[in-house]
């Protein structure tokens, strides 16, 4: 197996700058500040055919390159608000290894022209925050932040943002609000943040694995990297194992890996006795596979022809001791609670699934309503400003369809646990005119 | 009353609108006559109150007449200094503030609004956006339960269902069900004022709540980062990453 990220990421100490550097760390920095023009660092990101490890999947060196070379303030921004239910690969990487961002920060910034630099980092991370600052405040004094790095004549700001919890700024365009000071609401795109992002400027965002992997890049050269992984998915991928698996935690894996091998021979697969019933393959935003799907490799091209999405890279494990009616009835309602409410389908569409759901839990619903929930779905997707309202629809809607049996038995049995909702039946009907009694 | 502004001296204080008369304001109905308001008038956070439109906006306010304690201004000050357009400072200004008040209550808006040059409206939109700014007042000891979907396949919902009975109306606790923290690798976890420890087990609760009582570090065998990582293709050199930020040994 190939660690690139996870290789001494249990050093001790390796959150100084003196450890890191010790273990070769800023030396990528100095080759390419020393060596190399910006157009070659992107050169070599598209060359490694790198995708973004947020959750969208879009090639970074394309991201880079669509920043336009005028004279203006541009920024980059690193999206630490790894908010996504299931995901926790970036906590583990700033908390253990804080230096190797700030490098891949560097390089990006430097890669697409930019002069001042943000991390966005969730309000909930307070240790990684408070661990952050303290490795951006040693990199300043030796001089790798800040005017005219290590002589180049290249100058970086870097800002670190600490979020208050709200899942939206997990969006790239809620997150740029955010960071100006307001609710965190999506933008309308076009124009996409590489013309109009962060205070109007051209703005990089990317996430804080793909930005981490980026000295790993320059260190072995782009064609060396595309050869780890699949022809369309290249490299290594930290892959977050959660729910009902023995090992749960993050795994370094080439992507390609069958993922049975991941929850499996990795996170050691469901408890004793128990079988995978559904599997999130991409945080709780990807629709669901199942059982059957396990052999499946796990990698950005293969997850969406299963018609999945690999997405930031949790995979969630749901065992066959739990409900499948539950699982979605959790998922919606933190969908309803993150909903921005600036676009009305995903504001009323996650308040009506979640009633629906309710329904379906306390045997007020017919298998109709099931239709009427898929249909609710259909109807949110494309439709909104951004995707939070598909990241419930996608989920929901493929577990009604992929369970509709059970979903239909579950309501069958709360509806003969509870009759009539849990209401007295009325005791002398009035009958309407005409009408005969039984 | 839309139209004519009238100027009022802002007041720090909260009144209950009903105890200012009324010949300042029209006759509450008996269900508003909890609703707290600024010296001006504006209702406070909380955006399921009806909102009063017959009161003008607040405008920003006078520094004057609007003590600051100078420690919280300072951290303000700093934290817009750090960006190209001072509103980015919002955010962590609204935390100062609610560090310093205990919750965003009116005066610290009001404080931090002053500080900023912003109107305490465009604070309060703010701060009743995001989940970690407390428009009501609440506990000082925060406990923040997971229950999103990891946590709970692994017992996330009993646990806080006991950790409720433990604390009982305790009015130190802030006890609250929270979106995924981030730490699914020790559901079910909890934050505990700002310490990931997990996995909770049920029978950990009564000695957690025990050590939030007393102020000792919560839970010490179980904090987040005492853990290595899990990846069997990992060579680990020696024990977790047992530095502090600052390189101390914990």
């Amino acid at each position: 197996m190939t660690t690139i990220l996870f290789k001494d990421i249990d050093e001790p100490g390796l959150n100084t700058i003196d450890v890191y550097r010790r273990r070769g760390g800023y030396e990528q920095l100095r080759r390419v500040l020393s060596t190399m023009s910006p157009d070659q660092v992107t050169e070599e990101l598209s060359a490694s055919g790198l995708r973004g490890r947020g959750g969208a999947g879009f090639p970074s060196g394309k991201k880079i390159s669509f920043i336009p070379k005028a004279n203006v303030d541009k920024y980059l921004v690193c999206n630490a608000d790894e908010s996504e239910p299931g995901t926790f690969k970036d906590r583990e990487l700033m908390q253990k290894s804080p230096h190797m961002l700030i490098e891949g920060i560097v390089i990006a910034a430097y890669a697409a022209g930019a002069n001042k630099s943000f991390i966005y980092i969730r309000g909930e991370y307070v240790e990684q925050a408070d661990i952050l600052d303290a490795a951006i405040a040693e990199a300043r004094e030796a001089g790798l932040i800040g005017e005219n790095i290590l002589g180049s004549g290249f100058d970086l700001s870097l800002v670190l943002h600490r979020g208050a919890g709200a899942y939206i700024c997990g969006e790239e365009t809620g997150l740029l609000d955010s960071l100006e000071g307001k609710r965190g609401n999506p933008r309308l795109k076009p124009p996409f943040p590489a013309n109009q992002g962060l205070y109007q400027g051209p703005t990089v965002i990317n996430n804080v694995e793909t930005l981490m992997t980026m000295p790993h890049i320059i260190a072995m050269g782009g064609a060396e990297y595309a050869k780890i992984g699949t022809e369309t998915s290249a490299g290594t991928k930290l892959v977050s194992v959660s729910g009902n698996v023995r090992r749960p935690g993050n795994y370094e894996v080439v992507l390609g890996t069958p993922s049975r091998e991941i929850i499996y021979g990795l996170a050691g697969g469901p408890p004793e006795g128990r079988e995978v019933k559904l599997w999130f393959p991409g945080g709780s935003s990807a629709p669901v596979l199942e059982a059957k799907d396990l052999d499946l490799p796990y990698d950005f091209n293969t997850l969406q022809q299963a018609g999945s999405m690999l997405g930031s890279g949790a995979i969630i494990v749901v065992d066959d001791s739990v409900p499948v009616v539950s699982v979605a009835l959790k998922l919606a309602k933190f969908y309803r609670h993150e909903s921005c409410g600036k676009c009305t389908p995903c504001r009323e569409g996650t308040r009506w699934t979640v009633s629906m759901l309710e329904r379906v839990d306390a045997g007020l619903a017919t298998p109709m309503d099931l239709d009427i929930m898929a249909s609710v779905q259909e109807q949110i997707i494309g439709n909104c400003l951004c995707v939070l309202g598909d990241a419930m629809a996608m989920p929901i809607g493929s577990m009604v369809k992929k369970f509709r049996a059970e979903f239909e038995a579950h309501i069958e049995e709360a509806r003969l646990r509870n009759p009539y909702g849990g209401a007295e039946p009325d005791p002398d009907p009035v009958l309407i005119q005409g009408a005969t009694s039984a | 009353m839309i139209g004519r502004r009238r100027k009022r001296a802002p007041e720090a204080v909260l009144t209950p609108a009903v105890e200012r008369g009324p010949d300042v304001l029209p006759p509450v109905a008996e269900a508003q006559r909890t609703v707290t308001r600024f010296g001006h008038g504006s209702r406070v956070p909380g955006w399921d109150d009806a909102a009063d439109l017959t009161k003008d906006p607040a405008e920003v306010p006078d520094p004057a007449t609007t003590p600051v304690a100078q420690a919280l201004r300072d951290e303000i000050e700093a934290h817009m200094a750090k960006y190209p357009d001072f509103r980015s400072a919002a955010i962590p200004a609204l935390a100062a503030a609610q560090r310093h008040h205990g919750w965003c209550s009116p005066e610290a808006i009001e404080q931090a609004a002053c500080v900023m040059r912003l109107t305490p409206g465009y604070l309060i939109a703010v701060a009743s956006f995001y989940d970690m700014l407390e428009t009501r007042p609440v506990g000082r000891h925060r406990v923040y339960i997971c229950t999103n979907i990891s946590c709970s396949l692994c017992g996330a919902d009993e646990l806080m269902e006991r950790m409720q009975q433990e604390v009982g109306d305790d009015p130190d606790f802030n006890v609250r069900a929270f979106e995924c923290l981030g730490a699914c690798d020790i559901a079910p976890m909890a934050s505990v004022n700002d310490v990931y420890v997990g996995p909770v087990t049920l029978d950990d609760v009564p000695v957690l709540v025990e050590q939030i009582r007393a102020g000792t570090p919560p839970l010490p065998g179980k904090q987040l980062h005492l853990r290595k990582c899990v990846d069997p293709n990992v060579t680990s050199t020696g024990g977790p990453n047992l530095r502090g930020p600052q390189g101390e040994t914990r």
